[in-house]
């Protein structure tokens, strides 16, 4: 099965999904030594984004979110790619910066944590593998 | 979002790898807002200062941009710095620096209009911090989004930034009537109204009838707490602001503001004298004429405060402060004018239970980091104070 979306960042990954149901604070949400999710109101608060394809419906918070994504990547933790319902600022420029395949446009929730996928940003494509 | 020769090369990487990650920044925010192109901008103004804020993840972000040879090719100011313990200000000057080596002029303010970044009406700019945006919006008639730190440093160095949003006719036009029934008068009444509205509205385009602001302070104030508690970006005054003509173009719905709604934020913030221990005034930065108040305000006053005052301002304000007599005057009643830097931004928590101040945003904020507040005009402040 194909999702079709749209490119913000270029790139292809593959890999696990980890899907938060609600929009994501990276700043004070996400530690970026960890990869571990703190954010109080998160659906996946305690668990770690590191090397996962990390989806959510939309970013929120504070601009300086951006460089957090760009930290988890320096220190080795950030997702593989994100796939995102709506992009908005903090999180489009964190993933240029950070350099991390993105896309927007797909309706997460019909994605769950555990998922295998194939993200093909430059098409905006995500696809579901079988296991 | 279509792009001319030399930005489809900037963004291939010929001009280096900082003017190309710039332009990424640019293109995909066009792409997502739906901008048709880039337009030139006369001014920055760059957040994301405060080492509090920005933390060790932005200062090696800002240290790999220098590096890779970042250099803004529009004038270019700064948002306020944090104050903190030496470990924190080692770090805070190695932000300013960071940003210094991009060619930026790091003088600190959230007020860059009293100092030398003062566009004029119709001017595209790219500004962050919600005060300055709101202020440069609504009462200069300037055009700019409201920017996040990261964007508008993308677009300080690419010297553009994407046609949308409020650069746009279209999204400037009222989308609420605001009928102020609520008599509004002093300083504080401004920046409860404020206040109020930015708690009721959403992202709206405001159309305020019925009130007659004495000064530029009052709106400044007013805007200041309607983007603090709030995301408002934009206001009209009608009779006052320099858009208000043609803001209105369709059935609008519309608020009331009663003097009961400018009580209930008085009164939210009302908290005892002893429960208080600093007052500050400056949030935005204050005007000269702000500083002159306090100065004279104190000198009616007779005595020193047994709770310090502080004052925050840009470096401009202050230089003229010290050359004009109003600092010394200030320091002789325990107060201090603090350049170039911001409470609201810096690591203050348990250095004070409680603060005093006339400012809404500043009230909404430490509010928010758990301190007592008392919210009320300067001129009672410095009477009643301890």
């Amino acid at each position: 099965m194909k999702f079709k979306g749209r490119k913000i960042v270029g790139g292809k990954a593959e890999g696990e999904l980890i899907v938060s149901q609600k929009p994501l604070s990276f700043l004070g949400g996400v530690d970026p030594e960890t990869g571990i999710v703190t954010d109080a109101e998160s659906d996946i608060r305690g668990e770690s984004i590191a090397g996962k394809i990390l989806a959510f419906p939309r970013g929120k918070g504070s601009t300086v979110g951006s460089y957090i994504i760009y930290a988890l990547k320096k220190n080795g933790k950030a997702p593989k790619a994100i796939i995102v319902g709506e992009a908005e600022t903090i999180v489009s420029t964190g993933a240029i910066i950070a350099e991390i395949p993105m896309v927007d446009g797909i309706d997460v929730s019909k994605l769950k944590t555990g998922m295998r996928v194939r993200v093909n940003a430059d098409e905006g494509e995500v696809e579901l593998l079988e296991d | 979002m279509y792009l001319t020769k030399e930005e489809e090369l900037i963004l291939a990487g010929e001009y280096g790898y900082a003017l190309q990650k710039a332009m990424e920044i640019l293109v995909a925010l066009g792409d997502i807002y739906g901008a048709d192109r880039l337009i030139p901008i006369k001014s920055a103004q760059v957040a994301g200062v405060s080492y509090k804020n920005i933390g060790d993840a932005g200062i090696e972000f800002l240290r790999d941009f220098v590096r890779a040879g970042a250099k803004v090719s529009v004038y270019t100011t700064l948002n306020p710095a944090g104050i903190g313990d030496e470990e924190f200000m080692e770090k805070q000057r190695e932000v300013l620096e960071l940003y210094r080596e991009m060619g930026i002029e790091t003088t600190s303010t959230c007020t860059p209009y009293y100092g030398a970044n003062l566009p004029k009406f119709g001017d595209h700019i790219a500004w962050s911090e919600s005060s300055a945006v709101i202020f440069a919006n609504s009462i200069i008639g300037a055009r700019t989004n409201r920017e996040g730190g990261p964007s508008s440093l993308a677009a300080a160095i690419v010297g553009k930034t994407p046609n949308y949003g409020l650069h746009l006719d279209e999204n400037r036009k009222a989308t609420v009537i605001v009928d102020v029934q609520a008599k509004v008068r002093t300083f504080v009444d401004y920046a409860a109204l404020g206040y109020h509205l930015g708690r009721t509205l959403g992202n709206d385009v405001l159309y305020l009838r019925k009130i007659k602001p004495e000064r530029t302070e009052f709106l400044k104030e007013m805007g200041a707490a309607m983007a603090a508690s709030g995301s408002i970006a934009l206001y009209h005054v009608e009779g006052e602001t320099p858009e208000y003509k043609g803001a209105i173009v369709d059935k609008l719905e519309k608020l009331t503001v009663e003097d009961s709604d400018i009580k209930a934020v008085k009164e939210q913030f009302s908290d005892d004298w002893s429960d208080i221990d600093m007052i500050l005034i400056g949030c935005p930065h204050a005007s000269l004429m702000e500083v002159k108040e306090i100065a004279e305000l104190l000198v009616m006053r007779g005595r020193p405060l047994k709770i310090p005052l502080f004052i925050t301002a840009s470096r401009a304000v202050k230089a003229l402060a010290d050359s004009l007599g109003y600092t010394e005057v200030i320091e002789r009643y325990n107060g201090k004018i603090m350049a170039d830097s911001c409470f609201v931004v810096s690591p203050i928590k348990g250095w004070y239970k409680g603060i005093a101040t006339n400012s809404g945003k500043s009230a909404f904020y430490f509010r928010s980091f758990g301190f007592n507040v008392r919210l009320d005009d300067t001129e009672n402040l410095i009477k009643e104070a301890p």
